[in-house]
């Protein structure tokens, strides 16, 4: 055994080893969605900036895709972290694992040079094939969406198969199920057809059922893993619950895909299955609250990482009130009609983005750190009272809800003036967009960005410094009895 | 607290994971089949790419108390009747460019993008295009070049992007053909250009 307090890889195993570099990537790119979010927002506020440099699509392109990719790499990486320990086995497949992290790396490099440099293609084929693809979310250029592709599938194989050598738990079937779901359904966006229509169509699958679905399932696999690691909670508690959120997750969600079927073509009957599976949607993440919470309590929140508990209790605030209370709101038709593609949206992604994904992956980033250390202390007594950890969970959380109530503001006013009043026309957009009231939400999400951005500065510096020296070793969470 | 019970066992709820999720798939591929069949080009709801020869109106319909497109009497885009691959080939020639230049990352195309420019889905019908007589000409020019055209009192401006006039008449073309689709009354209340003559 290393000395406590080093960084050291002989810490590690084999998969965990893999899980800080997918970490590394991850923050990098979570610092990358913040600094082109800051420089999309400010361009609200002042549109001449960078106008015609980088223009407000390039920077919230690079903005929304940061963010998809550094998750994905949060929960790859998440993955290969637990694989060993849970399977009790090594990982099958760890040098071919640790091939397509490279690659994988390389061309995600390539295409945000890509989106930087060129920008913009030719009407033709060629431009969706090699420059951007120009849909939301899946602008990746289609020769790196097979390569998203191949590496969900190796590191499908890798789980599988390690899985299937080792001991198969309850997790590991959910896990293998949802891998596998990861990487059938981005296959739903490969392809281009004039229709817009069925382009939406198809490309919702992708956007809802990767978010609103395989990633909650994913989350909640990670949930259970860090409530058996932090709080020594027993297995078969964390597996019941697991099964139960499943159940309620895919049942709500799969069918509450509907509620984006209301306004691209689609016929009138997806108003009352989209509405009313999304309106379930919100009752499987209630359970992870009070599982967490009563799990929580039921140890006294005596828990060997208080970092990772702390924003593990954040991740099950934010998963019920970002993406089911910020999500039911505006999801009804009678509502969203006035509501869909305004700053309603906007404000429900940011909260449901960060409150479902970024914190649970921040808590795996802490759980990550403590070991690489060499399991070293980190519950109460940290020194200066873990001022970093408390500050960056702080400023990150209330600048995440500063932003998204000050979108939420501006976005009731599109929804008066510009829906209600004004009949969406362009004048009506852009009455809506000059009105005090709606300037003013801007302005204030762009402060609650700055916060934000300090909190995030906060947290890299921590993850840098947290139990450094630390010559105490953790106690162990252990079952109760 | 007793753990025997059968809504709190392990198995139950994994049983009731597994057929939850395969039937709500079931139902979802079931659905899926019949509404592709309702949107597919050429149906009443996704309108085929000829309809560019026509007038295009959205009128308020009393029954279904929203706003649907209305098909109306010849009136080819640009004075050129097209037949139907001629269509399909202008309007996959709007669509691709609309793709390649990143269009969805400013504005919204049925309502789904970006909230940092005016929804496209009724674009061919604002009445910001003046009269219907001049629409056609005023859309190229600005698609082409908008950076010094008049946009709003903000100073928000879109960039010009190097789009060819062929590309121009394309992504007009794309979006006369999406005004005619059935979105079920969104957006709600718009207010059209003058058609009447």
């Amino acid at each position: 055994m290393a000395t406590p307090g080093i960084c050291d890889s002989a810490n590690l195993n084999g998969g965990q080893k893999l899980a800080v570099k997918y970490f590394t990537v991850a923050i990098t790119l979570f610092g990358a969605q913040v600094l082109f979010g800051l420089m999309a927002g400010l361009q609200y506020l002042m549109p001449d900036f960078l106008y015609g440099v980088l223009d407000f699509s390039v920077n919230r392109m690079v903005h929304i895709n940061a963010l998809v990719v550094w998750m994905l790499y949060g929960f790859l990486g998440s993955v290969y972290w637990l694989l060993e320990e849970e399977s009790q086995h090594e990982i099958v497949g760890l040098k071919l694992g640790n091939l397509i992290f490279w690659v994988l790396t390389a061309a995600v490099t390539v295409v945000v040079l890509v989106y930087l440099l060129v920008q913009v293609g030719p009407g033709k084929e060629s431009s969706l094939w090699l420059i951007n693809e120009g849909r939301e979310y899946i602008e990746a250029p289609r020769w790196a969406d097979i390569g998203i592709v191949v590496s969900v599938l190796v590191v499908f194989y890798n789980v599988a198969a390690t899985f299937a050598k080792g001991r198969y738990t309850g997790i590991a079937g959910v896990l293998v199920l949802d891998m596998l779901a990861l990487f059938g359904i981005y296959l739903a966006g490969m392809f281009y057809t004039t229709n817009i229509s069925i382009d939406q169509y198809w490309w919702w699958w992708v956007i809802h059922l990767w978010v609103e679905a395989t990633w909650e399932v994913m989350v909640a696999c990670i949930m259970a893993y860090g409530l058996m690691k932090v709080l020594g909670v027993r297995r078969k508690i964390v597996e019941t619950w697991l099964y139960i959120e499943v159940a309620l997750m895919f049942g709500s969600g799969i069918l509450g895909l509907g509620h984006h079927y209301f306004w691209i073509g689609t016929p009138e009957y997806w108003f009352s299955i989209g509405g009313f599976f999304s309106a379930l949607e919100p009752i499987p993440l209630v359970a992870m609250v009070v599982h967490a919470v009563f799990d929580a309590g039921a140890r006294h929140a005596k828990n060997s990482n208080h970092p990772t508990m702390a924003w593990l209790i954040a991740h099950a605030f934010g998963n019920f009130f970002g993406a089911g209370v910020w999500g039911f709101m505006h999801t009804l038709p009678q509502i969203n009609l006035y509501t869909h593609g305004t700053q309603w949206s906007a404000s429900h992604g940011h909260l449901a983005f960060f409150g479902a994904y970024a914190t649970i992956i921040i808590a795996m980033f802490y759980l990550a750190v403590q070991k690489w250390r060499g399991d070293v202390w980190m519950s109460g007594d940290l020194p200066g009272n873990g001022w970093k950890w408390k500050w960056a969970l702080g400023l990150l959380n209330l600048g995440m809800v500063g932003m998204t109530i000050s979108m939420l503001v501006s976005g009731y006013v599109q929804s008066q003036i510009e829906r209600a009043i004004e009949g969406s026309s362009w004048i009506g957009y852009f009455a809506a967009q000059a009105h005090p009231w709606f300037t003013q939400g801007m302005w204030w999400r762009e402060l609650f960005g700055v916060m934000f951005t300090v909190g995030f500065v906060l947290l890299v510096w921590d993850l840098m410094t947290i139990g450094r020296g630390e010559k105490r070793t953790l106690v162990p969470a252990t079952s109760e009895t | 607290m007793a753990t025997n019970q059968w809504w709190a066992s392990e198995s139950f709820w994994r049983k009731t994971a597994i057929w939850v999720t395969g039937g709500s798939f079931v139902v979802l591929m079931l659905l899926t089949m019949d509404t592709i069949s309702q949107i597919s080009v050429g149906t009443t709801r996704v309108p085929a790419y000829s309809v560019i020869n026509h007038r295009i109106e959205y009128k308020f319909d009393e029954q279904r108390r929203v706003q649907v497109p209305v098909i109306g009497v010849k009136e080819p885009l640009f004075g050129k009747e097209l037949n139907e691959e001629e269509a399909e080939a202008l309007v996959k020639l709007g669509k691709l460019t609309t793709q390649a230049k990143n269009c969805m990352n400013c504005h919204t195309l049925l309502g789904n993008g970006a909230y940092y420019a005016p929804d496209l889905t009724k674009s061919w019908l604002d009445q910001y295009w003046g009269t219907s007589e001049i629409r056609e000409v005023q859309m190229v020019e600005f698609i082409k070049d908008p950076s010094d055209k008049l946009h709003n009192s903000m100073g928000r401006r879109m960039p010009k992007l190097g789009i060819t006039d062929e590309e121009a008449r394309g992504v007009v073309a794309f979006l006369k053909w999406m005004s005619s689709i059935d979105t079920n009354g969104f957006p709600y209340n718009f207010k059209s250009i003058e058609q009447e003559n």
